[in-house]
């Protein structure tokens, strides 16, 4: 148990630093639903069903889609 | 130059924070170490027991008649019964976020995709809507027996409402979904006046809670439950709709 | 061990607000701030040796050793409440875009001394 949430913990760190000094968006958005989804493990690790159900519909479903559409309406011209 | 002065920043915060943590100072903001908290000096006993108002003695599944909140979900019978108060304000900010979207970006013709859809991901996508609507209506009406309850069953509505706008290409979300959502909020508003003049407080549970572990036990948890499912179900499914929509032209 | 890392967490989402030029990136680290902070308030309940806080048929008694549950109701309402203001700082970005042409904070600013 021990073992395990700390090789959760070190990889959600990792995927949210990468997150933020990507160079394309699309990685940013990606690297973002990475995490939400080892977070909603890391709820079940906790013993917190409720929590995990609701942040893996709302966080690794609806976000990354907002993201994405959004991305689509911006996306015509490239960015660092 | 900015991105050194950040990440000190940010190191000085994390070290600030973890000095807190190990510290073990009871005067210094109470923070126990991880696992050993005592629950019976949390308020949390008593909602666990059941026992808010008087002393109820044990809970036991299946045999426990007309407990103080009935549900068999301890979280349910916070969100819903003892702290419903913060729900009520939780679902005005939904509210209040959504009617922002629709006025900045909404309304106007769809966009068309790139891409041209295979028929055969449309007709079995109309197989999948369907089992989506029955599982988000699941998991919101046994929100009082199983982890879940109304808000993740309203977003996995709104999942097959996204599934049925990426496939088709000049479908839109009709106008009724907006004055669901506003009768919806209005309905538990309602709800809340009825406990108020049934038994003097405002969103009291007037229903009779019945056996622990039965589906129509709980008093009002189910209820107002299914409505907060069908209000953030409509709800996000709006929200998507707008984000769908194609921007004016000057 | 999981509360050193959900601050840790915190303090990377600070560093990318502080740090980042692009619209869509500071909203990124604004979720990811919001992850730590919901990870940090969860794992401030959790008893060790404790249960799930559902009655069920095999766990049927109050008077059992669960794992408390206000902590969770409350990081409930903050997941949904953050994905609100996802939204609409998202399409407050979608309007910044049509109106100043870009989304990187230096044009922006640059733009009308």
């Amino acid at each position: 148990m021990n073992v395990i949430s700390f090789i959760i913990g070190i990889v959600l760190v990792i995927s949210a630093i990468v997150a933020i000094e990507a160079k394309k968006l699309i990685t940013s958005v990606v690297m973002l639903s990475l995490s939400s989804l080892l977070a909603v493990v890391s709820f079940v690790l906790l013993k917190a069903p409720d929590v995990a159900i609701t942040e893996a519909s709302v966080g690794a479903g609806f976000t990354t889609a907002i993201f994405l559409l959004t991305l689509k309406r911006l996306g015509r011209g490239k960015s660092e | 130059m900015k991105k050194v002065v950040a990440a000190i920043i940010a190191f000085l915060f994390f070290v600030m924070f973890v000095s807190i943590l190990n510290s073990d100072s009871k005067s210094l903001m109470g923070i126990p170490k991880f696992g050993e908290v005592n629950l019976a000096e949390r308020v949390s006993s008593r909602y666990i027991s059941k026992s808010v108002s008087e002393d109820a003695g044990e809970i036991i599944y299946g045999e426990t008649n007309n407990a103080e909140s009935g549900s068999a979900n301890m979280v349910t019978s916070i969100v819903v019964n003892y702290r419903s108060f913060d729900t009520l304000g939780e679902v005005t900010v939904l509210f209040i976020a959504t009617t922002g979207v629709a006025i900045l970006i909404g309304g106007g013709k769809r966009q068309r995709l790139a891409i041209s859809v295979n028929p055969i991901l449309k007709i079995s996508a109309r197989i999948i809507v369907a089992l989506l609507l029955v599982f988000g209506v699941y998991v919101f009406t046994h929100g009082h027996l199983t982890p879940g309850g109304g808000f993740p069953g309203g977003t996995i509505i709104a999942a097959s409402t996204l599934l049925m706008l990426v496939v088709e290409d000049d479908k839109r979300v009709s106008k009724l979904l907006k004055f669901l959502e506003g009768s919806m909020g209005f309905l538990y508003v309602v709800i809340g006046i009825a406990g108020l003049i049934i038994t003097g407080s405002f969103l009291q549970n007037f229903l009779p809670t019945g056996t622990i572990g039965n589906l129509f036990s709980a008093g009002i948890a189910p209820v107002v439950y299914s409505i907060i499912g069908l209000k953030v179900g409509a709800e996000l499914s709006g929200l998507l709709d707008d984000f769908f929509a194609e921007e004016e032209e000057k | 061990m999981i509360q050193y890392f959900s601050v840790m967490l915190i303090a990377v989402g600070i560093y990318g607000l502080l740090s980042q030029k692009n619209l869509v990136k500071l909203v990124v680290s604004l979720n990811i701030a919001e992850l730590g902070v919901n990870l940090f308030i969860v794992s401030l309940g959790y008893v060790a040796e404790g249960k799930i806080p559902i009655l069920s048929p095999i766990v049927n008694s109050s008077s059992m050793n669960f794992v408390d549950p206000l902590p969770q109701a409350l990081v409930l309402t903050a997941i949904v409440i953050g994905v609100a203001v996802t939204a609409l700082a998202l399409s407050l970005v979608l309007k910044v875009k049509e109106s100043y042409g870009t989304i990187e904070l230096d044009e922006i600013r640059g733009d009308n001394s």
